[in-house]
């Protein structure tokens, strides 16, 4: 159905793409043909395509003008806080996009010759050093596109070490508060997921993993700090365990921008551990990607590596595609090399003393709203947090009905993107909260003064707090109707009932 | 902000961390840099490039094909709104991501000629592979027939990930002898053991137009399930579209389309499916819905197949995707529009053919297949080494195309050509010059 809507002053409701311009209209500046004309269907037959694609028909200014009015439709973070818990959505320095964007590094073709690469090559080459340096890691490959890519590409790393050892093994043991992504990527692999409960502090504690820990079980797979912001304190300890028998540790990076200079996993007994750049690294999100997720890996774990990998001979920069233990490639060419770009340019912008710092600043934010709130919101665990803090709508539902996803909604009315809601798993009506670094003290504390105030409102007005939105353009979108009778595409009205 | 959470310095807030868990010194990393100096590192590194979209001719496409971006398309996606903001969880305020994915939905849709489309994957290949396990997970079996057509970077991605896979089974089929997949060929192995899915590639790998529609049935036949990847979406302009031939997915790249090529990524992966099998697909769907007013607007939807609901018994694990990409190629699209494209289309051809032609009558130079091709074709080079011949002429600034030799040591004798829009009648000409100055020559 379509519904005609007064446009609020600067608020434009936009139609889809498709309902704009007029047949015939096109905003492309077009080459003039200076060969010879040839008609493709004449020399394809009955390969040729018949009709053209129904594309849009419209002016660069309509085309324009409609992209730049849906994007004021979005909440970012270059408009405000985004403190999604686990998602460190920190500000994305502009110097990074001038980077990417050199010709002499977006013009790359990835079959050059590469005795035209070396810059590129050497670029990639410390981003390795420096992810590794970071970690604690013999090398990384800089491949996958994202986390769970990364994921799938350190677990089958795993399983191509076990194969070599004679046995790939059956199971990964994995926190119940793991990212849904863990267990996915297990089962990806050819794995099964075997879940261990968290203990009543927030950790996971050695001998609940030793109840689960057997001959089949190829690794495991945790995330550290955990989903709740809490450091897993006996993890070195379980790692010691999962290695004698015979067992690999997996370390979830996504939450790295909480111990950059602190803790090297790789000094711990991890064995893998994948990095997001679009998290740590200040990479844009661009709405859902593109990110990167390079895999670092212990010694023992480099001949399996995905090739080629970059190497370095004298002052000269090499691919290396023999590697005959590799994996093979998980994806084609050799990484997001953009958003590698991006993340390099971070890296050295910061150094090792400003990475360290983050990481302080990320915490120290983190406790700051931790501590203002938790007379108000209950923390999920009585336990030091780092770089992210949990708290619990639980209570706040039992007094006044209203829920979590209510206070969410109700934050965009003050300008603010709401948490990561009900995740971890285990936290009832949880609000994952994760500042990052970038945020100064005057917003943590207009945040903070907003979750108060929603949280008297929901004890005094609750059928306000429930009705929200009510200052972004829209109100809550029916997720049931859309799931029940499911549009995925735009048609012509005039097919639709 | 210290005395408010009720501890004495920064560092105690680390006290959680056990003291053996610290790290064992400082981080050993270059002295940070200010934006200037930054700026000025990163031009030496570019500088000590040879970029393939200025300081050289290049005629590199093999899955990487560079096309024109319109200045309007960066202007659009360097909005903070859209680079800036994190997947679309929050439907009321991510309005501009989501009507913006439905969009491409619908032009994917459009191109490839099926019903439903995701809203991205990382690339070309890794879409290929999640279209695998796609049809796994519907036919129930493990073995896969695939075309050596496909970009051979596809085919190692498909094998890298049916690696953990115990059972699966991926059987090669070899082109014919004119460049097109082996029909009979393809026949026999498809008859050999149930199969869950063909995938062809079309134009394939060395630029030959697949006559697509034969290959489909005969999967159908077998009660495999058809898949077509598609590395160049401008072939689309020209050719019939995976879904009108049959095709039950069809996958593609986004590279060089919606994106300049960067060294091979990010790239977009384009994938698209049958109504009937979209509960099976992999990644995100967006979908039409009304506020609590009546209100048109977009949510995230069919969730249940995903990873952060079904856990391991999820389709996919994918959870970031290429959603900045998938923009590009919607704004790419929306510009060139109905009659662009085809314009567009009938260009890349038209100079492919002029090229073709010249080259293939060059004394010494062959073509390597005779079936039609559309912005790409194979040659075999005189003295048999394409390598050799491109690392001469990279001398005096041209690329002539992708030696093969790298892919396969079958392929040692052969140059792939990639001709669009980008060059010039003399760029053409220049190259034809250089090739010729070779000619003959062992």
């Amino acid at each position: 159905m379509t519904q005609s809507c007064v446009t609020p002053g600067l608020l434009h409701y936009e139609p889809p793409i498709f309902e704009i311009g007029a047949p015939g209209r096109s905003g492309a500046s077009m080459p003039a043909l200076d060969v010879p004309e040839a008609d493709p269907a004449e020399v394809l037959g009955d390969l040729a395509r018949e009709e053209p694609p129904h594309l849009p028909e419209a002016s660069e200014v309509e085309v324009v003008r409609h992209f730049t009015r849906l994007s004021q439709w979005n909440h970012s973070i270059d408009l405000g806080m985004y403190p999604l818990g686990s998602c460190t959505m920190k500000y994305n320095p502009k110097v990074n996009e001038a980077a990417a964007r050199l010709p002499g590094l977006a013009g790359l073709h990835p079959y050059q010759p590469t005795d035209q690469l070396q810059g590129a090559l050497e670029l990639l080459w410390e981003l390795e050093r420096a992810l590794c340096e970071l970690s604690g890691f013999a090398r990384a490959t800089l491949q996958p596109a994202a986390g769970a890519h990364g994921e799938l590409t350190g677990l089958m790393l795993i399983r191509a070490y076990l194969t070599a050892q004679g046995n790939p093994r059956t199971k990964v043991i994995i926190p119940d508060t793991a990212h849904g992504t863990n267990p996915a990527s297990v089962a990806l692999n050819g794995y099964k997921p075997v879940p261990v409960k968290t203990g009543v502090d927030g950790v996971l504690l050695p001998a609940d993993v030793e109840a689960v820990l057997d001959e089949d079980v190829a690794a495991i797979m945790v995330t550290n700090p955990n989903t709740l912001g809490i450091y897993e304190t006996h993890l070195a300890q379980i790692a010691e365990k999962v290695h004698g028998a015979g067992g690999l540790v997996y370390m979830d990076g996504a939450n790295l921008n909480a111990i950059m200079g602190k803790v090297r996993p790789g000094e711990l007994g991890v064995d893998v551990m994948h990095f997001n750049l679009h998290k740590t690294f200040s990479t844009p999100h661009g709405g859902g990607g593109p990110g990167a997720g390079p895999v670092g890996v212990v010694e023992r774990l480099v001949p399996h590596l995905p090739r080629p990998t970059v190497e370095q001979d004298g002052d000269r920069f090499t691919l290396d595609f023999d590697r005959p233990e590799s994996i093979g490639r998980v994806r084609s060419f050799y990484g997001n090399f953009g958003v590698l770009v991006r993340a390099f340019t971070y890296i050295r912008e910061l150094g090792g003393e400003g990475l360290t710092q983050a990481t302080e600043m990320a915490v120290l934010n983190a406790n700051y709203i931790r501590a203002r709130l938790k007379e108000t919101f209950g923390p999920s665990h009585d336990v030091d947090t780092l770089h992210e803090t949990v708290f619990t709508g639980k209570p706040l539902k039992k007094e006044t009905g209203i829920v979590t996803m209510d206070v969410a909604k109700r934050l965009m009315d003050h300008g603010f993107h709401p948490p990561t809601v009900y995740f971890p798993l285990i936290v009832p009506e949880a609000l994952m909260i994760e500042p990052t670094e970038t945020e100064p003290p005057e917003e943590l504390d207009r945040f903070c003064d907003a979750m108060v105030h929603i949280h008297a409102e929901a004890h005094q007005s609750p059928e306000t707090v429930h009705a929200a939105p009510l200052q972004v353009g829209l109100r809550r979108l029916d997720e049931t109707r859309a799931a029940r009778k499911p549009r995925l595409r735009w048609t012509p009205p005039e097919e639709t009932e | 902000m210290l005395e408010v959470i009720g501890v004495g310095s920064v560092e105690d807030l680390f006290g959680s961390i056990p003291a053996a868990c610290r790290a064992k010194g400082p981080l050993d990393l270059p002295a940070p840099l200010s934006e200037h100096e930054l700026l000025t590192l990163l031009r030496g590194l570019a500088g000590a490039n040879r970029s393939a979209a200025g300081d050289v001719l290049a005629f590199l496409g093999a899955g990487a094909t560079p096309h024109i971006i319109p200045q309007a398309l960066d202007d659009i996606i360097r909005r903070s709104e859209f680079l800036t903001a994190y997947t679309p969880y929050q439907a009321e305020i991510s309005q501009g991501t989501l009507q913006a994915i439905f969009e491409y939905q619908t032009v994917v849709c459009e191109l490839l000629g099926l019903e439903v489309a995701n809203a991205s994957m990382y690339d070309g290949a890794s879409a290929a592979a999640e279209a695998l396990l796609m049809t796994r997970r519907i036919k129930r079996r493990d073995r896969f027939v695939v075309s050596e057509g496909l970009h051979p970077e596809y085919l190692e991605t498909c094998e890298t990930y049916l690696s953990g896979l115990s059972g699966a089974q991926l059987v090669r089929v070899p082109l014919g002898p004119d460049g097109r997949s082996d029909a009979s060929a393809v026949k026999a192995a498809l008859a050999e053991a149930p199969t869950a899915g063909l995938v062809v590639q079309s134009p394939n790998f060395f630029g030959v137009a697949e006559d697509l529609a034969p290959l489909a049935d005969l999967a159908h036949e077998a009660d495999a399930l058809a898949v077509a990847a598609v590395t160049d979406l401008v072939s689309l302009s020209a050719l019939a579209p995976p879904g009108a031939c049959g095709y039950d997915v069809a996958v593609g790249e986004g590279l060089g389309y919606a994106v300049p090529v960067s060294l091979g990524g990010p790239g977009l992966g384009i994938f698209a499916t049958r109504d009937a099998f979209k509960r099976q697909m992999p990644g995100r769907l967006i979908g039409e819905t009304v506020d609590a007013d009546g209100v048109r607007g977009y949510v995230m939807t069919l969730a249940t197949r995903e990873q952060h609901i079904r856990r391991e018994k999820a389709t996919s694990n994918i959870c970031t995707n290429h959603g900045l990409i998938a923009l590009c190629f919607t704004i790419q699209s929306a510009l060139l529009g109905r009659s662009g494209f085809a314009q567009l289309g009938r260009l890349n051809f038209a100079k492919a053919q002029y090229a073709r032609q010249a080259i293939g009558a060059l004394d010494g130079f062959a073509l390597r297949y005779d079936a039609p091709s559309f912005n790409e074709f194979a040659v075999r080079v005189p003295g048999g080494d394409a390598e050799a011949l491109t690392a001469d002429l990279a001398k005096d600034g041209i690329l002539p195309g992708v030696a093969l030799g790298r892919f396969d040591p079958r392929w040692k004798d052969t140059l792939l050509v990639s001709v669009t829009e980008l060059h010039r009648r003399e760029d053409i000409d220049r190259l034809v010059a250089a090739l010729a100055g070779r000619g003959g020559r062992s």
